[in-house]
């Protein structure tokens, strides 16, 4: 028998499925806006490398090439 | 075989989505957000209000993930006592195996992510938290000793602290004290509640005060913490997160506890069996008040410091 479009089954579990989507969409939301917080307030920014921060005449790579 | 025939065995009394939350233990969730939302608001160091929120959060979901793990593990005496027969796992709801997983997971996704949203100060407390609840209090010494009820209260007084720790990164004599005066609040609480509630507990093969070293000696220890109690709580007004509101607050209060403890101490069976335990009841439904007061008061003092009075 085919798994019709509205199984007893769906009725039964309709808290239960509605309850994780919920959830599930509240945990994107939440990862979204700590990545969001964090990145704006600097937190993850990557460190500088040397290339762009040496000083003009220094340039040239870590290893002084 | 039919689409639906996989889920043949489950069929009347299925688990909605509200049983699975009340394996979090709802109600006890609403003390350890409201005490680490103080913990985490009382600290000097100012936190994005987003990251606050996650942060509370998180501590509640690890309060919840340990309140499932309990739930797993105490399945049995569940089942013999009154007052738990109907949670999920003894009301056949939800089986053991799925209130072990969903413990599990989400004991390791809030203490994570509490790390990841803060630092790993708090993710280790609140990982720690986890393991004193389910393992020693629930596993080890909630069957073993009378004073389990001291025990488990630790567990419900690291919240404040974890807050505390997401906020500034480390423990301060403000944040333990926090935790003692929950910790110390506990025993002289659930003792109360024992006198005039006649337990089940005992049916369960739990020991408790009352029924192990009896009621004259559970009047006595009540009146011990109540003591030493009152001593912690006046001595928090006098770190960074006390104040005149919170010294009030704490005065007035401790004042009024101690007059209970005293009255328990004075009675015997008689005289409270007289009267229904009147002044037990009064001092327990005290204690509610107590301890919402005084974070209460740590908060107050929290906005008057941010406010810049």
């Amino acid at each position: 028998m085919a798994l019709t479009k509205e199984h007893e089954l769906h009725t039964r579990r309709r808290s239960r499925n509605v309850g994780l989507g919920l959830t599930l969409a509240a945990f994107i939301a939440i990862v979204f806006g700590m990545t969001f917080v964090k990145v704006t307030r600097g937190g993850f920014a990557p460190n500088p490398s040397p290339v762009a921060t040496a000083p003009a005449g220094q340039q040239g790579g870590a290893n002084g090439n | 075989m039919s689409d639906a025939s996989y889920d043949s065995s489950i069929q009347e009394g299925e688990a909605q989505f509200g049983d699975y939350f009340a394996l979090l233990k709802p109600r006890v969730m609403t003390l350890v957000v409201f005490t680490a939302f103080v913990g985490l608001l009382a600290a000097p160091v100012p936190v994005h209000p987003f990251i606050a929120f996650c942060a509370v959060l998180f501590i509640a979901v690890g309060g919840g993930a340990s309140g499932a793990l309990n739930m797993w593990y105490d399945s049995d005496i569940d089942a013999v006592m009154r007052r738990t027969a109907k949670r999920p796992i003894p009301a056949g709801k939800v089986t053991r195996e799925e209130a072990l997983a969903i413990g599990l997971t989400l004991s390791v996704f809030s203490c994570l992510f509490l790390a990841f949203a803060t630092n790993y100060l708090a993710g280790g407390l609140l990982a720690f938290t986890i393991f004193f609840y389910v393992v020693i209090y629930t596993m080890w010494l909630k069957r073993a000793t009378p004073q389990n009820i001291v025990i488990g209260g630790a567990a419900g007084a690291f919240p404040p602290m974890i807050g505390w720790a997401a906020a500034t990164g480390e423990i301060s004599t403000a944040s333990v004290l926090m935790f003692c005066l929950t910790f110390m609040w506990t025993p002289p609480h659930f003792w109360a509640l024992a006198l005039f509630m006649r337990s089940d507990y005992d049916d369960a093969g739990v020991p408790m005060l009352t029924v192990t070293h009896g009621r004259r000696a559970t009047r006595v220890h009540i009146l011990v913490y109540t003591v030493l109690l009152a001593a912690l709580a006046i001595a928090l007004g006098f770190t960074q997160v006390g104040g005149p509101v919170y010294l009030t607050v704490a005065v007035v209060l401790n004042a009024l506890f101690l007059k209970g403890a005293v009255d328990i101490w004075r009675r015997d069976e008689d005289a409270s069996e007289g009267d229904n335990f009147l002044t037990e009841r009064k001092f327990f439904k005290l204690s509610l008040l107590y301890l919402f007061a005084h974070f209460g008061a740590i908060l107050i003092e929290a906005g008057i410091d941010r406010m810049g009075f």
